[in-house]
This record gives C-alpha cells, structure tokens and sequence, in this order.
C-alpha cells in the first residue's frame, strides 16, 4: 500500500503508532495560474501528531484543505484506510469521521457553547427527519446520547463555565478552545488543526498544547495541526512535514527536520 | 386644546370607558397579528439558514391555498388535498434548491434576493394559468374548521369570538411551539441555525447544504399552507393575500430579521396596535383607513431609533 514500512511501533513515552491511515499521493492544487501545491507526497499514521510547517504562504493551509474537501486537487490521490478517496463534498469528509478547527476561527457566533459544541455530533444524526420534528422515539434517544457524550468532552476541555454563554461574547483563547469541543466531540478519526495556537498569549498556548497531548493520548485520536511557532511543533509532534512555496522540503521526526539544511534555509533560519 | 384632547385624552377615556370593546379591538387585532407573525415566521426561517431575503413567501401563501382549493375542486376529499398540496410545496421546495439556489451558491445576498423575485413571477404566472386568476372560497367546513361564534360577557359587556377565528390562534400557537422545538432542540435545527451562521463551519461538521435548504424551503411552505388556510377562511383566496404578506415586513423590521420570538412578538404587536390606532384614533381623527399604512409607518420609527430591530442580532464589526 505504501513505501513506509506498514508495522506499528511503540513511542518513547508509551503511545502505539498504528499503520498508515491517509496517504497523500502527488497532490497538486493549482488556482488559475497560481500553484499552491505542487506534487506533494505524505503519509499519516493511526494515532500519531503529524505536524505540517512552514513560512506564510508555503501552502499549508490548502494542504488541510484539501484532506478535508475543501479544495479538490487537480492532481494526486488520496488514499484513506486503504482505499482512494473519491472527491468529495466537505460534508462528505465529515461524516468518514475527519473533523477540523480553521485558522481564522469558524464558530456558530449566536448559539451558545453548549449548542455550538451539539454540531459536532451532527455527523452522528440516524434518526429521520419527521422523527426529529416530533422529538419523538429515536430522535429523542439520540438527542440524549449526544448530549452525554458532549458534557464528557465539555468536561474534558474544561469550558463548563461558559456551557450557556453565546460564543459571540467569549474572549479569542476560549473560541479556539470551542471549536476544538465541536472538532472533538464528532469523535473523529483524524483532527485536523488548523493554527491552533495563533494569536494565542503564552498561558494559552500551553493550555492548548496539553489538550492536544491529553486528545492523542486519551482517545488515541490521529492529529494533523499546522502551526507556526516552531518551539510548540517539535515539542507536540512525533513527524513532520515542511513545505516552502507549495513544494515538500522536508519529511521526518523533529530531529531530523530541525538539522535538514533546506528546512534551515527556508524557515528555521529566518528569525521571526 | 380640543386637538390634544382628541389625540391624548379621549381615546383613553373611551377605552376605560367600554372595557368589553377595547377587548373585542384587541382580539380581532391578535388574530391579524397571528397571521403577520406566520407569515414573518417564514422569512426568518429561510433567512436563518441561507440568509436570504425570500420575496417569495408571500405567493408561496397565496399558491398553497390554491393548490388546496383547486385539488378539492377535483373532487378530493379535503384532507387528502391538504396531504397532496404538503406534496406539492415539497416538490416545489426540491425545484427552487435544484433550479435556483445551487446554481448561486456563493453569489452576493442581492443577487439571492433577486432570484426569489423570479420565483416570486413565476409563481404568479404558473398559479393563474393553472388555477385562474378568480376569487375563490376556502373549503373552510369541509376541513371541519367550526364556523359559528362564542360570546362572552365581560365586565357585563358584549366580547364576540368567532369559532374560527379561535381555531387560527389555537393552531398558529401549535405550529410556532412545534418550530420553537424543533429548531431549539433537535440536531436538525442546530443544523439550521448553524448553517445561517457560519457556512464554511457548517460544512466541516457535516451539514448538506443542500438537504437544508430544501428542509427549510419545505417547512416554510407547510406554514405557508396554514396561513393560506387561515386566511383565505377569513378574507377569500386570491391573488390579493399577497399583498398581506408584504404586512410581514414591517413585522421583520419590528422583530429582527434573526428572531423567531421577535416574528412573534412584532407580528401580535403590529396586529393590536394597527387595530387600535385604526378604531381610537384613525376613524374619529383621519377618515379611517389607517391600517394601510400604520405599520409601514411604525416600522419606520423602529428603523431610525433600532435598525437591527426589537430582538434583531446588533452586528458589531471589529476594526
């Protein structure tokens, strides 16, 4: 199925890495004239933290795009659980069990938390329409069961306090924290984070980063994240991808990416 | 002096005054402001989910209670006429998603609206070359709706309700409990309500687009089927209900565009107090007639003083 060897191994500290579970085959994205992601070729592994980094406009965020059907490649293949993935509408990605959080924050601004995080569960909705309308038999089943399994995530990330607030009123650190509920609570196969740190404040940042820890390690949820701040990805993740206008330059554990001279050059070299 | 007194003294005089009359004018002012709210209700439903303003409610009203009446014309017994017209405003539902609204995804929120003036058309001309353009009867007693009256003798005085009347109220509040519901509690109106907010975060947790719009194109044609049922009871079906939807603006400028509990609300309001200004002020002061305009011109005053209206969403943008 792919070149990496299939086996699953065991971290330093503990966790199994599984088997491939989304490849990545030669993915070009063009927009017009403009290649944003030229012939990149990654694999994600069950229950790892893959990271992908990167200077501004290196192509990272259509890269999460695209693994969620946002964008549709004009070249490459994506190959999920062994199977090529046909192109697919974002909802369609959703419902396979792939839940993300966007860079420049995506909330349902007039509902509340508790309601906002309830979307989440939308991809695990059976009961009929007409069932639903009458909060009737299964629907309302349903309806209970998600609303346990959201209190467990809502406990988790801890944000009971602000369980009834509108999200509107929150302040930027909680919203993040919001949207990563709604991600998580669809149970998701893979998370994809999408600058899940930005504008944060240092307080933040390491909250944030022992959710991320505490998901992967808990659920075994399989996290792709995108991020800038350089010291947070190699401490957070087990691989790495870097990508420099819309080419991959480098692919491997921190270590290794963090003394490869291309991925110097291009970005660790640059203070900033 | 006498001027004043007119405006400011006597109306109230004459409310205290016949106590069983105010009532009388407030009630028949609640049931026109139950069918304001219904019909409200409808814009604010779509205009949650794809925020688009639908000029189309008002002849989704007017084409429902036709359908009706002209299936039992057919010779359908009346409850399978209202089952197959529920048929109908699905299907039409499914068109207006497939033929217009798919193909417009993304396009600026006027172009939207001027597309629901083209259904708007349509709909007006598919409906007089089916049914004809002809004042018709709503087959009231055949759907078992009472028609006789009640009176009550409050504060010794004379309250009359008319059997129908009572009934429109009594399932209007069903319907909007039932929507309250179905919107607030079920994933299926979290999806709603999240799809209005927030597109692209809608998608990433799963939600159809298209399932949802048909969903709420189809809900607010069922309550366009109840308004055109309550009132063509009242008023006859014709081509004119349209214009009583235009009523529902002025609700919306009222309630907030958003707001479910403001299309309620502003629509009961403007009912009661068109009514009253109509009866205290505008026949003894105007010459009458003021229902026209009264809530066109209270709707205004709202817009200057609350331009996103009584319960409207303000929107603060951030610099």
């Amino acid at each position: 199925m792919n070149d990496m060897s299939p086996e699953s191994y065991v971290t330093a500290d503990g966790r199994t890495i599984g088997n491939v579970v989304m490849d990545m085959r030669d993915i070009t994205l063009k927009f017009g004239g403009v290649t944003a992601i030229k012939d990149i070729s990654f694999d994600i592994r069950e229950g790892e933290i893959r990271a992908i980094i990167g200077p501004n406009g290196a192509g990272k965020s259509s890269m999460l795009n695209v693994i969620s059907g946002f964008y549709t490649p004009q070249i490459g293949e994506i190959w999920y659980r062994g199977k090529k993935r046909p192109p697919m509408k974002p909802y369609q990605v959703a419902r396979q069990g792939i839940a993300r959080t966007f860079q420049n924050i995506a909330l349902f601004e007039g509902m509340t938390v508790l309601d906002n995080v309830m979307t989440g569960r939308l991809t695990h909705m059976n009961a009929s329409v007409i069932s639903q309308a009458l909060w009737w038999g299964k629907a309302q089943a349903e309806e209970i069961e998600n609303r346990e399994k959201v209190e467990k995530v809502i406990d988790f990330l801890e944000i009971q306090n602000i369980r009834k607030t509108p999200v509107g009123r929150l302040p930027y650190g909680l919203k993040k924290r919001v949207e990563l509920a709604r991600a998580l609570a669809a149970d998701p196969q893979i998370l994809l984070l999408d600058e899940p740190m930005a504008g944060m404040n240092v307080e933040e940042k390491e909250d944030m980063s022992r959710f991320i820890l505490d998901v992967n390690d808990e659920f075994g949820t399989t996290i792709v994240l995108i991020e800038h701040d350089m010291g947070v990805v190699m401490d957070l993740s087990d691989r790495v991808v870097v990508m420099d206008y819309g080419k991959k330059i480098g692919d491997g554990a921190p270590d290794d990416v963090r003394n490869n001279q291309a991925v110097i050059d291009a970005y660790l070299g640059v203070s900033h | 002096m006498e001027m004043l007194s007119k405006i400011f003294v006597e109306p109230f005089a004459d409310m205290v005054a016949a106590p069983d009359f105010l009532m009388q004018v407030i009630w028949e002012g609640l049931v026109s402001g139950v069918l304001y709210a219904l019909i409200a209700l409808g814009f604010v439903l779509i205009f949650r989910s794809s925020r688009i303003f639908n000029f189309a409610q008002g002849i989704m009203v007017v084409f429902a209670a036709l359908t009706l009446v002209g299936l039992h014309a057919m010779g359908i017994p009346a409850w399978v006429s209202v089952a197959l017209t529920l048929v109908v405003m699905f299907i039409i539902a499914v068109a207006i998603e497939r033929i217009v609204l798919r193909p417009l995804v993304g396009q600026p929120d006027i172009i939207l609206f001027m597309a629901t003036i083209g259904i708007t058309l349509f709909l007006v001309g598919t409906g007089e070359t089916i049914f004809g353009g002809e004042n018709k009867v709503m087959i009231t007693s055949e759907l078992g709706i009472p028609t006789g009256d009640v009176v009550l003798e409050p504060f010794g005085g004379f309250l009359l309700l008319q059997h129908l009347d009572i009934t429109v109220v009594i399932s209007a509040a069903l319907l909007v409990c039932a929507l309250l519901v179905f919107l607030g509690k079920t994933q299926m109106g979290r999806a709603i309500r999240a799809l209005g907010d927030d597109h692209q975060a809608a998608l990433s947790v799963g939600i159809s687009l298209q399932t949802i719009w048909v969903l709420v194109w189809f809900v607010s044609g069922i309550i366009a089927l109840v308004t055109g049922i309550a009132w063509g009871a009242r008023a006859g079906v014709s081509f004119a209900l349209e214009i009583i939807a235009f009523k529902a603006l002025p609700v919306l400028m009222l309630g907030g565009l958003e707001s479910i509990t403001g299309a309620i609300i502003g629509g009961l309001a403007i009912g009661v107090l068109e009514k009253m200004f109509e009866i205290y002020w505008g026949q003894p002061l105007l010459g009458g007639n003021t229902e026209v305009w009264f809530a066109y011109v209270l709707a205004l005053g709202v817009l200057l003083f609350r331009p996103q209206g009584l319960f409207g969403e303000k929107i603060i943008e951030r610099v």
